[in-house]
């Protein structure tokens, strides 16, 4: 079982008897209220009273999954490669030139792009690197924790955010200076009670979303470290998340070791959808570049795609060739084309519209664990446990 | 306490359901119809679909490089 006690404890007046007491944040009808436990454990048993036992709950929690089913099923009329079939299929993917970046002494395990498309932080078991794409310019910073699982670049390029198995998620500055000591200068962020799977940076480099293996995502405010919103909903580890990608956007999406895509408000923390279609862990989610769907990569050898307005799973890319978990994905700028790491060392692009393979790309020694598009959509990099970083230009 | 605890965490589930079921959902077909125009409509910015010429390539092979 894993460990998913992440509570805020706070001490103060009860909403409902007063008293001064450890009080439990709890959301009533949507209304985040305070109540200590004896209150919590009162109101409960109000709800006995009426009638209502485990058992006639449960009855009605079958009868509500099966409801949600039969609407979902309702407006399946067709498929989404049906649909595509009058698009023009895609000419020979060819990747001209790659670079591979050498010099992590280890696994390389997590990649961000930062948003001016020329720099790159990427992490590894112990070390962190920024580097420029053809302007050699390095950063190394060494991590107390021995895997760093996440990384991520702040919009404004000066800032970078990591963690993994400390179970926190510290934030650097990034200075030209070369000498300087960077580890100095790191700031402790947000704090989980198990390791850091991913995390990203919201609109701004004062807000930092994270996602843990105890079962919930954070949203974390980095100036003074608090904890502003959280999301619980997973009942297992979340390996993955990914925010929208509008500008007024509010929303993010997390996938996990309990096979399930789901959908977050940022603002009030609730799950506003939730997909579960998927055989096995869920190691990568994505957005479609419109905000409309997203992408998930699984342990189950297939990446999917499942629309937001329709509340479905709309396509699936798998191959019966394909017996190994993909754990990454990303879409190139259009959303036409999927590029998706494999465990079996190779990446496999997909068209998107119609299900089928465009390509695959060999080049690693070992499991692809990231790959990700640059933001202005003309290369992609990958990296992989070969230790290496596989640069790929158009 | 274990029964309430469970009573507790199964009205949220049944919450949660009534929650979702509640949302509104178009049909497939609009769904496919649009992420389909999207693609099509962005073809044309996207290179690695569309190949890009080595003028404009931010990172085709520079003759020289600097390492700082």
């Amino acid at each position: 079982m894993c460990d998913q006690t992440f509570v805020a404890i706070t001490f103060g007046p009860c909403d409902s008897c007063s008293q001064n007491k450890p009080l439990m944040n709890i959301y009533l009808q949507n209304e985040p209220v305070n109540y200590c436990s004896l209150c919590v454990e009162l109101m409960a048993c109000q709800g006995l009273a009426k009638g209502e036992t485990v058992s006639t709950l449960r009855a009605e929690s079958e009868n509500l999954k099966a409801k949600l089913e039969e609407e979902r099923a309702k407006l399946h009329d067709v498929e989404l490669h049906q649909v595509a079939e009058k698009v023009e299929t895609l000419g020979q993917f060819v990747i001209k030139t790659r670079r591979t970046l050498k010099g992590h002494g280890n696994k390389v395990l997590c990649m961000d792009w930062c948003r001016d498309k020329r720099r790159m932080v990427s992490s590894s078991q112990v070390i962190m690197r920024s580097a420029a794409v053809c302007v050699l310019q390095e950063h190394a910073v060494t991590m107390p924790c021995t895997w760093v699982m996440a990384c991520a670049y702040a919009p404004s390029g000066c800032v970078i955010a990591c963690g993994g198995l400390d179970n926190k998620c510290s934030v650097y500055p990034l200075s030209l200076d070369k000498n300087e000591n960077l580890a100095a200068k790191k700031k402790s962020v947000a704090m989980h009670t198990n390791y850091l799977s991913a995390c990203s940076f919201t609109n701004s480099d004062m807000q930092l979303l994270t996602s843990s293996g105890d079962g919930t995502c954070a949203l974390w405010d980095v100036e003074s470290g608090q904890l502003l919103q959280s999301f619980h909903g997973h009942s297992a580890d979340v390996l993955s998340l990914d925010l929208a990608p509008s500008e007024t956007g509010n929303t993010f999406v997390s996938g996990g070791c309990d096979k399930k895509a789901n959908v977050w408000d940022m603002r009030s923390g609730q799950n506003i959808q939730s997909f579960e279609t998927h055989e096995s862990d869920i190691n990568s989610v994505k957005y479609y570049p419109s905000g409309d769907a997203f992408a998930t990569g699984s342990d189950d050898a297939t990446c999917r795609l499942y629309d937001l307005r329709a509340d479905r799973e709309v396509a699936i890319y798998s191959k019966e060739s394909i017996i190994f978990g993909a754990s990454s994905v990303d879409f190139s700028l259009s959303g036409r084309l999927l590029f998706a790491g494999y465990n079996d060392y190779n990446i496999n692009v997909w068209d998107v519209l119609k299900g089928t393979r465009v390509a695959i790309l060999f080049g690693h020694e070992n499991r692809v664990s990231t790959v990700r598009v640059s933001p202005d959509g003309t290369a992609f990099c990958s990296g992989s446990w070969d230790n290496t970083l596989d640069f790929n230009p158009v | 306490m274990s029964t309430s605890g469970n009573v507790v965490a199964m009205k949220k589930v049944v919450q949660q359901l009534r929650f979702e079921a509640n949302i509104d959902r178009v049909k497939v077909s609009q769904a496919a119809a649009e992420l389909q125009q999207f693609c099509i409509q962005n073809a044309l910015q996207d290179p690695l679909l569309t190949g890009v010429s080595s003028s404009t390539n931010p990172f085709r092979t520079q003759k020289l490089c600097s390492f700082v």
